[in-house]
C-alpha cells in the first residue's frame, strides 16, 4: 500500500513536472532574461549622452550609488509612503467595511461610491486632487479652509510627503475596503448573536469577532497593497516630481531621476537591482506572516 | 499594385509623388506660445507643399527633453524635426546626432539671422539648427503701480531696489505680489532665473579647474536673496510656478514686477491676452555687483536628427518656419506682438513689427548685449550664460533646481541646501572624469 502510494507519488510527481515544464521555463525566462539584463547594464559604464564613455565598470556604479545620500533619503520616503498608506488603508478600510456591512437605505449605491475612487487612473486622480482640491489659490481645500477662517495651506509645497500619502491612500482605500467587505459577509451571524446575548456591546463584538475574523483577509490587503506601494510613481510625477527637494523622491522616482533625466542607464540599472532586493525583501517577510496567518 | 506604390515612400517625394502619397514629417516640439501658433499654421505650409503632411508632437519642455534625448541617443528615429534649444545644439552636434545644415537656399537670408544666436547655433562656422525665436530675459514691471507710488524706473534697476519697491506695492489681501520669479525645479525654469542672479551676484558654477562653486557666498548671497525676495513678496506656492504660470499670473494683473523672457512680452502686450497690457512696462533684467551674465540668452531651434529619414522634406519645413516669410505670415494673420522675436534683423527692421511692439528695442539689445563666453565675473571653463555647455549639466542643474526649490519652501535651510547642492555636484564631476 504504503510503496505503491509512494511510488505512485514519484511518478506522478515527474509526470506532472514533464507537463508543467514548458510553461514554468517560459515564465522562468519571462523573469529571468530582463533582470539578468538589469544586473548586466548596472555593472557597465552607460550614459546615453556619453556615447564614448563605455565599458566594464565593476562595482563602480553601486559605490556611487551607495553612497549618494539620495539612496538612503529615497529608501526612508519609500518605507515611510508604504507604511502610512497601509495604516490608513487597513485601518480606515476595516471601520468602513464595518460601517457598510450594516442594514441602511441606499446601501447598494453608496457602497458602489466608496469603491469607485480605486478605478481612477493615478494620473487623473493625481491630476484632480493637484488641480481640483490641493490648490492654494482655486482648490476645495483652501475654500474649506477659508470657511473656517483658516490661511490656505499649499500643500506640495509645505506638506509634499503628507499630500502624495492622501492621495495614494485615497486610491487604496477603496481596495482594502472592497476585500474587507467581502471578508464581512462570510462572518457567522450566529456567533455575533450569542455574543450580545452574552451580553458583549459592539465594541467588543468588534475586537474578539469580527477582527479575528477578518485577520487573513487584512493579511492579504497588506501583502497585495505592498507590492504595488513600493513602485509609486504616476502621483509622483504628476504632482510634486519628487520634490521640493528630495521630500517626495522614493525608490522607483529616483531611478527614473537617474536613467531619464540624466540619462545614466548605468546608475539606473544600479538602481533597480536594489530596487528588486528590497522588494525580495519585504516579500519574504510577508509571505512568512501571510502563510503563518493562514495556517493558524 | 504599381511599383511606387511599393517602394517605401519616404525619399521617393522627388519622384514626383501625388498628394495621396505625401511624405510625413514627425515634427517635436514645445508647448509654448510660438509654437502653439506654428503648429496652427499648418494648414499654411501644407497648401504650400502638397508633398508633405505635418504630424505634429507637442509636449512641455522637461518631457520634450527626454523624449528627444532617448530617442536621439538611442538612434529611435521617430521624428523628423526636432525642437531643440542652444544647450544641446553644440552638445548633440558635436556627437554627430544632427543633420548639419550648410548651402541653405539663398532666398532663406543666412545672413539676416542675428549674429549672437547664429554662433550659439553653429558648430566650426556650420549651422546645426535653425532658430525659430530667440530670448533674452529682462523685467516686466505695471507702470501704474508704480506712478501710484512715485517709483520711478531707473536706466538700470539693481536687485536691491526691486525688493524696496517689492515691499511697497506687495498686497497679499489684494492678491496683488510684489515680485513674481520662477520657481519651478529645472535647469530650464528655476535655475535659469537663479544662475543669472547668481552670476550678476560675482558668482559662478565652476571655477577654471571645473571645481563646482555652489557653496560659495557669492552663491549663498544670490539664492538667500531670491529665496527672502519670493517669501517676503512672492505669490504663494510660487516654488512650483514655472515660466507659463507666471505669466498667467502676471497677465491677469496679480504682479507687480516679474523679471523673465522677452518672449513673453508680445502676449503681454497683447490686449485680448493680457489685462495689464496698458500699464506694461519694460526695464532690463535687475543687477546686483555685475551687468555680465544678468540676462540670460537662449534660442529655441529646429534641427533635423541625423536618424531621420525624411531630411529633404525636413529641411523645407524647418527653412520655411524659420525664414523672413514666416514672420510676415504671423504678423499678418495673428497680430505683429505674435510674431517669432529675436532671430532675424529684418524682423526688427520691420517697421510693423517697431510699431506694434514698443519693446523691440529692449529684446534686441538685451540678446546682442549677452554674451555666453563672458557670461561671469571671475573666469569660468564653460559657455553658457544661464546654463553650462556640458553635456552633465542637465542631471546638474535638474538636481540643484530641486534643492534650491526646497530651500525657497522652507524644508531645508538655503545654506543647506547649498551645501547639498554643491557635495551633489561634485560627486556627478566626479563621476564623469572633470574632477579627480
Amino acid at each position: 500500500m504504503n510503496k505503491t502510494r509512494t511510488s505512485g507519488r514519484t511518478i506522478g510527481g515527474l509526470r506532472t513536472l514533464s507537463l508543467q515544464a514548458p510553461a514554468v521555463s517560459l515564465l522562468f525566462l519571462w523573469m529571468i532574461v530582463p533582470l539578468a539584463m538589469t544586473v548586466w547594464f548596472s555593472l557597465q559604464r552607460y550614459n546615453l549622452l556619453m556615447p564614448g564613455m563605455t565599458g566594464f565598470a565593476g562595482l563602480e556604479n553601486y559605490e556611487y550609488l551607495f553612497t549618494d545620500p539620495a539612496l538612503w533619503s529615497a529608501m526612508g520616503t519609500t518605507l515611510l509612503m508604504v507604511g502610512w498608506v497601509l495604516v490608513i488603508t487597513v485601518v480606515g478600510g476595516t471601520l468602513l467595511a464595518v460601517l457598510f456591512q450594516q442594514e441602511f437605505f441606499g446601501q447598494g449605491i453608496a457602497r458602489v461610491l466608496a469603491i469607485s475612487p480605486f478605478f481612477v487612473m493615478p494620473t487623473v486622480s493625481a491630476l484632480v486632487w493637484k488641480n481640483m482640491m490641493m490648490h492654494p489659490a482655486n482648490g476645495v481645500l483652501s475654500w474649506v479652509a477659508e470657511l473656517f477662517g483658516l490661511p490656505a495651506v499649499d500643500w506640495f509645497s509645505s506638506l509634499p510627503l503628507t499630500s502624495i500619502i492622501i492621495i495614494v491612500a485615497w486610491q487604496w482605500l477603496p481596495f482594502a475596503l472592497l476585500i474587507l467587505l467581502t471578508a464581512m459577509q462570510s462572518l457567522d451571524e450566529d456567533q455575533v448573536e450569542a455574543a450580545r446575548m452574552d451580553g458583549a456591546g459592539p465594541i467588543a463584538i468588534f475586537f474578539f469577532i469580527t477582527l479575528p475574523h477578518l485577520k487573513r483577509a487584512i493579511s492579504v490587503v497588506i501583502m497585495i497593497e505592498m507590492i504595488f506601494l513600493l513602485t509609486i510613481f504616476a502621483e509622483i510625477f504628476v504632482t510634486t516630481s519628487g520634490g521640493p527637494g528630495l521630500a517626495t523622491t522614493n525608490l522607483a522616482y529616483l531611478i527614473y531621476i537617474r536613467a531619464l533625466l540624466d540619462f545614466d542607464v548605468g546608475m539606473a540599472s544600479a538602481g533597480g537591482v536594489v530596487a528588486i532586493i528590497l522588494a525580495n525583501i519585504v516579500a519574504i517577510f510577508l509571505v512568512r506572516m501571510v502563510a503563518k496567518n493562514l495556517e493558524s | 499594385m504599381t511599383l511606387s506604390r511599393a517602394l517605401p515612400l519616404a525619399g521617393f517625394t522627388a519622384l514626383g509623388a501625388t498628394a495621396a502619397q505625401a511624405e510625413t514629417l514627425t515634427v517635436a516640439t514645445v508647448n509654448n506660445n510660438d509654437m502653439v501658433i506654428m503648429q496652427g499654421l499648418t494648414e499654411a505650409f501644407e497648401q504650400a507643399h502638397p508633398d508633405i503632411e505635418l504630424d505634429w508632437v507637442v509636449l512641455e519642455e522637461n518631457v520634450l527633453r527626454q523624449r528627444l534625448t532617448t530617442d536621439i541617443a538611442t538612434g529611435g528615429g521617430q521624428f523628423d524635426v526636432m525642437t531643440i534649444g542652444t544647450y544641446e545644439v553644440p552638445i548633440w552636434a558635436e556627437r554627430g546626432w544632427l543633420a548639419p545644415l550648410d548651402d541653405l537656399p539663398a532666398d532663406y537670408r543666412v545672413d539676416d539671422l542675428l549674429q549672437s544666436v547664429r554662433d550659439g547655433l553653429s558648430q566650426d562656422g556650420t549651422l546645426q539648427a535653425l532658430p525659430f525665436y530667440a530670448e533674452s530675459s529682462m523685467m516686466y514691471y505695471r507702470k501704474d503701480l508704480f506712478e501710484e507710488a512715485g517709483i520711478t524706473m531707473p536706466e538700470q534697476p539693481t536687485w536691491p531696489q526691486v525688493r524696496e519697491w517689492a515691499g511697497q506695492l506687495h498686497d497679499a489681501d489684494q492678491e496683488r505680489y510684489g515680485i513674481c520669479l520662477r520657481g519651478k525645479p529645472g535647469w530650464g525654469e528655476n535655475m535659469a532665473l537663479a544662475t543669472t542672479m547668481v552670476n550678476s551676484f560675482g558668482g559662478r558654477w565652476f571655477d577654471m579647474d571645473w571645481n563646482p562653486q555652489i557653496d560659495s557666498p557669492a552663491w549663498q548671497e544670490a539664492i538667500g536673496f531670491y529665496v527672502d525676495l519670493l517669501n517676503d513678496f512672492g505669490p504663494p506656492g510660487a516654488s512650483s510656478n514655472g515660466f507659463n504660470e507666471n505669466l498667467a499670473l502676471f497677465s491677469r494683473g496679480n504682479c507687480a514686477m516679474w523679471v523673465d523672457a522677452t518672449s513673453a512680452a508680445g502676449k503681454l502686450f497683447d490686449t485680448d491676452e493680457s489685462q495689464v497690457a496698458d500699464a506694461l512696462g519694460f526695464a532690463p533684467a535687475p543687477v546686483a555687483k555685475t551687468e555680465k551674465g544678468s540676462h540670460w540668452l537662449w534660442s529655441w531651434a529646429l534641427a533635423i536628427p541625423a536618424s531621420s529619414e525624411s531630411k529633404d522634406a525636413a529641411r523645407e519645413f524647418i527653412t520655411w518656419a524659420t525664414s523672413e516669410a514666416y514672420v510676415n505670415l504671423v504678423g499678418e494673420r495673428e497680430g505683429w506682438t505674435s510674431v517669432p522675436p529675436g532671430t532675424r534683423k529684418s524682423t526688427y527692421e520691420n517697421p510693423n513689427y517697431q510699431e506694434a511692439a514698443p519693446f523691440a528695442g529692449f529684446v534686441l539689445d538685451a540678446i546682442q548685449g549677452a554674451d555666453p563666453t563672458d557670461a561671469t565675473l571671475e573666469p569660468s571653463p564653460y559657455i553658457g550664460v544661464q546654463f553650462v555647455g556640458i553635456p552633465e549639466f542637465q542631471s546638474i542643474g535638474t538636481q540643484v533646481g530641486q534643492m534650491v526649490a526646497s530651500a525657497l519652501t522652507g524644508e531645508t535651510s538655503v545654506e543647506q541646501a547649498l551645501q547639498a547642492a554643491q557635495r551633489a555636484t561634485e560627486r556627478t564631476m566626479k563621476r564623469a572624469g572633470y574632477l579627480d
